[in-house]
């Protein structure tokens, strides 16, 4: 069932349309992650949905009703907000209690829910505290227990993480994923975290500028990002991009760049290939670079086990050691590129190393339109 | 500049050793003597009796501490024909005080409340028109407001004087609620929207109490700002509900015979005691509701 439809949304503010003809459609029991920097209209959006912004055109539908103009309280939707938006003066039971006492459900209902949402998120022994009495954590638990209280169909999750420190960033957000995964209900989570947005979502909502640019599961739109944008938003350290041109070897096709050519697997385009002679930007994924200058090991017999082509030498100019890896930035006749060195082979500054690549896992765009190729 | 003070630049200096501060508190000094010297005249005069009054210096301590002036001040001094004191007028005062205070701040929280967080149509304007009202001197609107309530019967009654404090008080207390409430996280009143509150719900439930210290800030206002008028209660109180103001200038115009100063300066005092009241026991709040950041326009 679709919990949420969203059709040729646009709002304006202060003039600016800051969502633009969005579509967007939310099955029922998804996890869906709506990722974009910061300012891309990611909140404005969840506003719109619940009944907390009005659009200047289009339709949104919950549950298969049209509720573009209900008032937010009839909407059966829970938020978390980004700043929390906790009742200051409210004890963390009416903080939770709230929505159910201004919908006059009776008292003992009340303490009930109330007592249930609290136990599920180990809130029971902090009910009578006070907002200002918790830490960031305990708050953000508040705040999810706020909008579960309504067993809400649909739960809008605006950045909930992003207050907190990086530690308890990372707990939660494994808690967040077990709650989905328990209550089952439909989320929509808004952040401008890569690592959140790829470990939580269902599918991912690539946004930018009110629009959004990609929308599939967390590896599709990761392995093979539909434009430039997305391709370089998501990833650490980004995808390397190298501009170059299509040379039409016999039946095959391939990449050639300054000191560069890559052989490239019919199976790699999308639609019709493209034409020789076409300036193309291709997109690489540093963990997709491989170094051949372990000992034994030639460049020759890289180039030939598997998909692997051999592109040519590099020369170190960075290194930056993270713990189990670390990423090398080398200097190719093309430009510079990121890679990373899991092998724990030690590599020193301004040495020059032996490249390869995986072929199969390379992406091309269209050098004007930025599109996937 | 010895070592010590190079490792510790914001260290602070004693209040003697700078000038400015000196200058500071000179003028505070020199400020409240202004404000404190006529009180202390006047409390000192309100103990003499009138013979004393006569052969002492207006500084000099009363030679017996008389409570006369008081009494009469209260209950038997004449304010026009009646001779019955000031306390009619005290309690016609309080009369008058506590449904324009409650009235004036209720409203006012509720149209702050209603400017700062529901964007309704002509919001804007209302707004504008509410601040020229709170630039126009009351004088401007004096007849118009008589020719207005005279058909309704309201003036000379104390609901007439009541309602005329509430509407000059509108803009000012609209003013310092819209602003508080507008500094207070949007969000906050999004949650509880999506919660279902309505409008009234939300106010009640949840901005009202979040805005006690605000509500202190305009109460304190409003009450002696209602407490110290003379000239709405002159116009529009009638004779039956005449405010302590109004009484107390009676009493000192009226001149049968020597003035006595000292039944004067006791019934003034009276009168004066009440904000006097007002800012020692709410004063903190008073503080605490500035400090909050909202008498900021
Ligand atoms: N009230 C407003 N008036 C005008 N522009 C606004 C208003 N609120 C937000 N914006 C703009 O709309 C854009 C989207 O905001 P928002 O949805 O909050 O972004 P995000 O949540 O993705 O960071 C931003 O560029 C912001 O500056
Ligand atoms: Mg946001």
């Amino acid at each position: 069932m679709t919990a949420l439809t969203v059709e040729q949304l646009s709002v304006q503010l202060g003039g600016r349309r800051v969502i633009d003809q969005l579509d967007l459609q939310v099955e029922s029991g998804e996890f869906l992650v709506l990722l974009g920097a910061s300012g891309c209209g990611k909140s404005t959006l969840l506003h719109t949905v619940a009944g907390l912004q009005a659009p200047h055109s289009g339709r949104v539908l919950i549950d298969g009703v049209d509720r573009t103009w209900s008032d937010p309280g009839e909407r059966n939707v829970g938020m978390v907000f980004q700043s929390y938006a906790l009742y200051p003066t409210l004890s963390v039971e009416g903080n939770l209690g709230f929505g159910l006492r201004a919908r006059g459900v009776a008292r003992r209902e009340v303490r009930e829910r109330v007592l249930r949402v609290a136990q599920l998120l180990q809130l029971d022994a902090l009910l009578e505290r006070k907002p200002a009495q918790l830490s960031g954590g305990q708050r953000q638990r508040v705040a999810i227990g706020r909008a579960l209280v309504r067993e809400a169909g649909l739960l809008l999750l605006d950045e909930p993480l992003s207050n907190l420190d990086a530690g308890l960033r990372a707990t939660l957000r494994r808690e967040l994923k077990l709650l989905h995964q328990r209550l089952g209900a439909t989320m929509i989570h808004v952040t401008h975290d890569q690592v959140e947005a790829l470990t939580l979502a269902t599918r991912l909502a690539v946004m930018q500028e009110g629009r959004i640019r990609q929308l599939g599961t967390p590896e599709e739109v990761y392995r093979r990002p539909a434009n430039r944008f997305v391709a370089g938003f998501i990833g650490s350290p980004a995808m390397n991009f190298i501009e170059g041109s299509i040379a039409r070897v016999g039946a095959s096709l391939q990449f050639c760049a300054t000191g560069l050519r890559i052989d490239l697997p019919a199976q790699l385009f999308n639609a019709a290939p493209p034409l020789d002679g076409e300036s193309l930007v291709l997109g690489l994924r540093p963990e997709h670079i491989r170094f051949a200058t372990a000992p034994g090991v030639s460049s020759a017999q890289i180039a030939h086990s598997g998909q692997d082509a051999h592109i040519g030498a590099g020369k170190v100019s960075l290194i930056e050691p993270l713990g189990s890896h670390e990423v090398l930035w080398l200097e190719l006749e093309c430009g510079t590129v990121a890679a990373l060195n899991h092998q724990g082979q030690r590599y020193n500054r301004g040495e020059l190393v032996k490249l390869a690549v995986d072929a199969a896992a390379v992406s091309l765009f269209d050098a004007t339109s930025g599109e996937r190729c | 500049m010895s070592a010590q003070q190079l490792m510790r630049p914001s260290a602070p200096r004693r209040w003697y050793a700078d000038p400015a501060r000196l200058a500071l508190l000179a003028l505070l000094v020199s400020a409240a003597l202004c404000f404190l010297l006529p009180l202390y005249v006047m409390s000192l005069t309100s103990f003499k009796s009138m013979e004393e009054i006569r052969n002492t210096s207006l500084f000099a301590l009363p030679p017996q501490l008389s409570f006369a002036a008081w009494q009469a001040a209260w209950s038997s001094a004449c304010t026009g024909v009646a001779c019955e004191g000031i306390s009619a007028g005290f309690w016609n005062s309080v009369l008058i005080v506590i449904p324009s205070t409650l009235i004036a701040v209720g409203l006012g929280a509720l149209n702050g409340y209603a400017l700062a967080f529901w964007r309704l149509r002509g919001a804007g304007s209302l707004f504008a028109v509410l601040m020229i009202g709170a630039f126009l001197p009351i004088q401007v609107m004096m007849l118009p407001l008589v020719r207005l309530l005279a058909p309704l019967h309201l003036v000379g009654t104390l609901t007439g004087i009541i309602i005329v404090h509430v509407i000059f008080s509108m803009p000012v207390m609209t003013l310092i609620f819209r602003n508080y409430y507008a500094a207070l996280p949007r969000e906050l009143f999004l949650a509880a929207r999506l919660d279902g509150a309505g409008f009234l719900y939300a106010f009640l439930r949840l901005m009202l109490p979040m805005s006690l210290p605000m509500l202190a800030v305009a109460a304190i206002m409003q009450a002696t700002g209602v407490w110290n008028d003379y000239l709405l209660g002159l116009v529009f109180a009638g004779r039956e509900h005449l405010p302590m103001t109004v009484q107390l200038n009676n009493l000192v115009n009226t001149t049968t015979g020597t003035r006595e100063y000292n039944v004067d300066m006791a019934a003034t005092l009276l009168t004066a005691l009440v904000p006097l009241l007002i800012y020692a026991l709410a004063g903190r709040w008073f503080v605490r509701g500035i400090a909050a950041g909202s008498l900021k326009a």
